[in-house]
């Protein structure tokens, strides 16, 4: 801490819910011309601190000070007449708007709109800050990537000095990160000061000018950029924590789970998985690898049954499953956890105890008859909880108070206490604390080494080193190859934009760093799909 | 994470007390606004307001007269006497019976408008068992019931099956279904089968005593134990059976239910089947309980008034919850009861019960209402808003 009052100086911020203290004597200097990463898991308190700098909350104790000059934000419109910009984790946009429209939203000016001069504005910032967007563009239309940067674009039209970025790497592919890094260092050598709150090590250590880790509503301290990831996660966590578990070589066993010229078809009718065939054996672990929106979800969705397929078959332990419905493949050993969660894999208003039985309610020893056992629904919730370390008050608690890494423990408990044939795992860690993360991948490993065939969808190439066998690369709905774990990341990059194995080992040879061009393609592609999926709902 | 959940636990328990400290405000509220209405409508009483300032005791002793004899009117003819209570349950059991099968709906996330419908059919078909058909005393009453219930089933399963393989909206259908249900019962009180020999106004024959309901005490009658029964049962099947257990997660998220292998598309059926049965059973109150001269009213057009639209109102009071549901159908059977008692000796017109009734479910659906218009429950509001971390 210094003395000079330059920059953005939060003193002493405390902000109490209740009797639960989010922010507990909260200091943090934001200066011009660096990168301040706020690390924490979820709950930490970042996102609370960042409300109350942005006026959306009012602390219970302390001051902010801009450039020495106490403030007082009862709103976010005094917030940014003070400078300050917020990039939201959840896009604070119109979508069937345009980018220039966008930007003209809360400065509508007088009763014409000029539509002209926010054009103008678009392309002035864009070029200056070199983030390329084109101002005519309607937001839904475009990449969550590029969509972003009409965020990052809508703060800076207002001037704004102090930025901060709330967790914006959620919701991006690891091209588009890449990006939006490069988009960050250009802000801060442009003399603005950048708050950027993550729960990701490997991008603290890429981009961070100064660290300061929050756990439980406190700083518990301050990191030099060089620290190890090791070494970050157990001042986040408060301990140890094993970033990559120890995994035996798989046994090679017998086929489980056989998939042939499978196609699937989204509720657009566009073919997202087109032709897949591959294999998975008892005792491994493939991972399907590709950026978000190449089929991934289809596939497994067609897997579970709520798809049904348009051709190709899948098979089971012998037994065709290519028609079943999730009742069925459930019945016959599958054990799945969807990407979704907070959608598919539980039930919010429901306490920890009913989501832990969701699929075999009708099963003994949960029911007789048509009637509940709740006895048995509790006792298999105490055992389960323990088993699994979920945190939470009480079993009967509705899931919906738990945090994010222990909703996806409930998920994981209530799959991994049944004989599972096959695990199909969608983004199992998505959202999910460090700590947590550890323990759903030692789970999962252990569930293959009992012998279980497992499928695991994953867009985070740190997910897909740390767990699979083999990696099955996904693009545009066809399988481009299936490579060993330790092939390198940036082959494995190249992969997911489209380029055979060899194309891409003779690319990478040449050309170290990813091709962006390529990758953009596949991230388009991303968003023509996903609004398919959308249209689904 | 442990100190995380606390506060979200705690806000929910704070929630349950909250929930019944607004229905009780709602309740004071209706009573507040059905006194100034009141006041206002009589002439007289409005009249002495012109002395307001020059002698206060006046109006205001007026107002109160009138205010306080009316409302004693209305809480002598609900809870006054035996007798009164009686009324009052006769009133509640064709209330809680439809409250259950709107409530039931809610809980599996349809908005089942249809209760009208399903009780005009139950009715239909109770009361035709009842006149047309001559059998035994107890068996009677319970073919009579038996028919009348499935009939609600039938006309709430349809609907349960349009929205299951057709997608159409259920509120659209029950609300065509209520019409083609009344204009059912219209054309059938035109046929022979039920037009009472001799009359030339649609009406049905009365049915025979023994389809009746038999009378416990006064007014009530073993119709109110059918209906608490039908609400134990419900609470039954939605709490503790695999049944409800899947309407349960099917109305609070079909995508994950569908994602643990429930059937969503046939649980509709199921939910709007036993929704409509319930709703069913109000038709068959009606049909065969006794009304308050003691034999049940016989077959009309207006035969079971507007008891699946206050169902609505039940359900809602009674938020969803089969022993609310029992309560809040008492509430409003007591409203019904005491308002015939408030017009005869207070001269109270009984439209007045209605418009309390219309106030208390108008101050619960809007709790934010209430909130500012009581400050105490405000004061509460700080602390719970906190929870969300």
């Amino acid at each position: 801490m210094t003395n000079d009052t330059s920059g953005l100086r939060l003193r002493g911020i405390t902000k109490r819910f209740g009797t639960f203290t989010a922010n507990d004597a909260v200091d943090l200097d934001v200066v011009p011309g660096e990168i301040h990463c706020l690390l924490g898991e979820n709950g930490a308190g970042k996102s609370t601190l960042m409300n109350v700098l942005y006026g959306l909350y009012q602390p219970d104790g302390g001051q902010i000070l801009i450039e020495g000059v106490p403030q007082k934000f009862t709103n976010p419109k005094q917030a940014m007449a003070a400078g300050i910009g917020m990039v939201h984790q959840h896009f604070m946009l119109v979508e069937p708007f345009t980018v220039a429209e966008n930007m003209m939203l809360g400065n509508e000016g007088g009763f014409v709109l000029d539509k002209n001069a926010a054009r103008a504005k678009v392309r002035e910032l864009a070029e200056r800050y070199k983030m390329p967007v084109e101002p005519d563009a309607v937001i839904e239309e475009l990449p969550v990537g590029v969509q972003q940067r009409v965020e990052i674009l809508k703060a800076l039209a207002n001037d704004a000095k102090y930025l901060i970025f709330d967790e914006p790497t959620a919701v991006l592919t690891p091209q588009e990160i890449d990006e939006l890094m490069a988009v960050m260092q250009v802000l801060r050598d442009e003399g603005k000061a950048i708050v950027f709150i993550t729960h990701k090590l490997r991008e603290v250590r890429a981009i961070a000018d100064r660290i300061t880790v929050m756990r439980r509503g406190k700083i518990v301290g301050h990191a030099e950029p060089g620290t190890s990831e090791a070494d970050l996660a157990e001042l986040m966590v408060g301990r140890a924590v094993d970033l990559r578990i120890a995994k035996s070589a798989p046994a090679a066993q017998d086929v489980r789970l056989q998939v042939r010229d499978l196609k699937v078809a989204n509720a657009a009718g566009g073919i997202v998985v087109d032709g897949v065939s591959f294999d998975v054996r008892g005792g491994e672990i493939l991972c399907v690898a590709g950026v978000q929106g190449n089929g991934q979800s289809e596939l497994a969705d067609a897997l579970i049954g709520n798809i049904p397929p348009l051709s190709g078959t899948l098979t089971l332990d012998g037994v065709d499953i290519t028609r079943a419905r999730p009742a069925a493949t459930i019945g016959a050993g599958m054990g799945f956890v969807p990407e979704d969660r907070e959608d598919d894999g539980f039930v919010g208003t429901f306490s920890v105890a009913e989501n832990l039985v969701l699929n075999r309610v009708t099963q003994a020893p949960f029911s007789r008859g048509v009637a509940l056992d709740l006895g048995a629904i509790a006792a298999n919730a105490e055992k389960l909880k323990d088993e699994f370390d979920i945190r939470t008050q009480a079993v009967s608690s509705p899931i919906s108070s738990l945090s994010g890494g222990n909703k996806q423990k409930v998920i994981l408990a209530r799959e991994l206490s049944r004989d599972l044939s096959l695990l199909v795992a969608s983004q199992p860690t998505r959202g999910v604390d460090v700590g947590a993360i550890e323990f759903l991948h030692r789970r999962i490993v252990e569930e293959r080494d009992k012998g279980t065939a497992v499928l695991l969808v994953s867009t985070e190439l740190d997910e897909v080193e740390a767990l699979a066998d083999r990696v099955l690369v996904m693009y545009r709905g066809k399988v481009v190859g299936v490579v060993g774990p330790d092939t390198p990341r940036d082959v494995m990059g190249l992969m997911m934009a489209g380029a055979s194995h060899e194309e891409a080992v003779r690319a990478a040879a040449e050309q170290p760093t990813p091709l962006v061009e390529q990758v953009h393609e596949a991230a388009v592609h991303h968003t023509e799909a996903s609004e398919g999926q959308e249209g689904n709902r | 994470m442990t100190e995380l959940t606390t506060p979200a636990t705690k806000r929910r328990a704070t929630f349950q007390w909250r929930g019944i400290a607004i229905t009780v405000a709602a309740f004071v509220l209706a009573l507040l606004v059905g006194a100034i209405l009141m006041i206002v409508s009589d002439p007289e009483v409005a009249g002495q307001f012109a002395y307001l300032f020059t002698a206060p005791a006046l109006p205001l002793g007026a107002a109160w007269a009138k205010v306080s004899s009316a409302y004693a009117a209305l809480a002598v003819g609900a809870l006054g006497s035996p007798a009164a209570l009686a009324a009052t349950t006769r009133e509640a059991a064709p209330l809680i019976c439809a409250g259950l099968g709107v409530g039931l709906g809610f809980r599996a996330g349809l908005f089942n408008i249809g209760a009208q419908g399903q009780a005009i059919v139950g009715a239909i078909l109770a009361a035709w068992v009842g006149f047309a058909l001559q059998l035994p005393p107890v068996l009677h009453v319970i073919v009579a019931l038996l028919a009348g219930l499935l009939g609600g089933a039938l006309w709430g399963g349809i609907v349960g099956y349009l929205k299951a393989k057709t997608g159409a909206h259920e509120v659209i259908v029950t609300i065509m279904f209520n019409y083609i249900a009344v204009g059912i019962l219209a054309w059938l009180l035109t046929t022979p089968a039920f037009l009472r020999p001799g009359r030339q106004d649609p009406i049905s024959p009365e049915v025979h005593p023994t389809s009746t309901f038999p009378g416990i005490f006064g007014q009530l009658h073993v119709g109110f134990l059918v209906a608490l029964l039908a609400a134990f049962g419900t609470w039954w099947l939605i709490e503790r059976s695999t049944i409800g257990f899947t309407i349960r997660a099917v109305g609070a998220n079909p995508n994950a239910a569908g994602t643990a292998g429930m059937d969503v598309a046939r649980t509709t059926i199921i939910t709007m089947a036993i929704a409509g049965m319930l709703a069913g059973l109000a038709g068959v109150q009606v049909a065969i309980g006794p009304a308050a001269n003691g034999v049940p009213t016989p077959l009309s057009q207006g035969i079971v008034g507007s008891v699946g639209f206050d169902a609505i109102t039940v359900a809602l009071l009674g938020r969803s919850r089969p022993l609310g549901i029992v309560f809040a159908g008492l509430l409003f059977g007591g409203l019904h009861a005491g308002g015939l008692s408030m017009q005869s000796i207070a001269g109270t017109p009984l439209t007045l019960s209605m418009v309390l009734q219309a106030l208390i479910v108008l101050f619960v659906a809007a709790p934010g209402l209430v909130r500012t218009l009581v400050p105490f429950l405000r004061e509460r509001r700080a602390v719970v808003a906190g929870g969300q971390a």
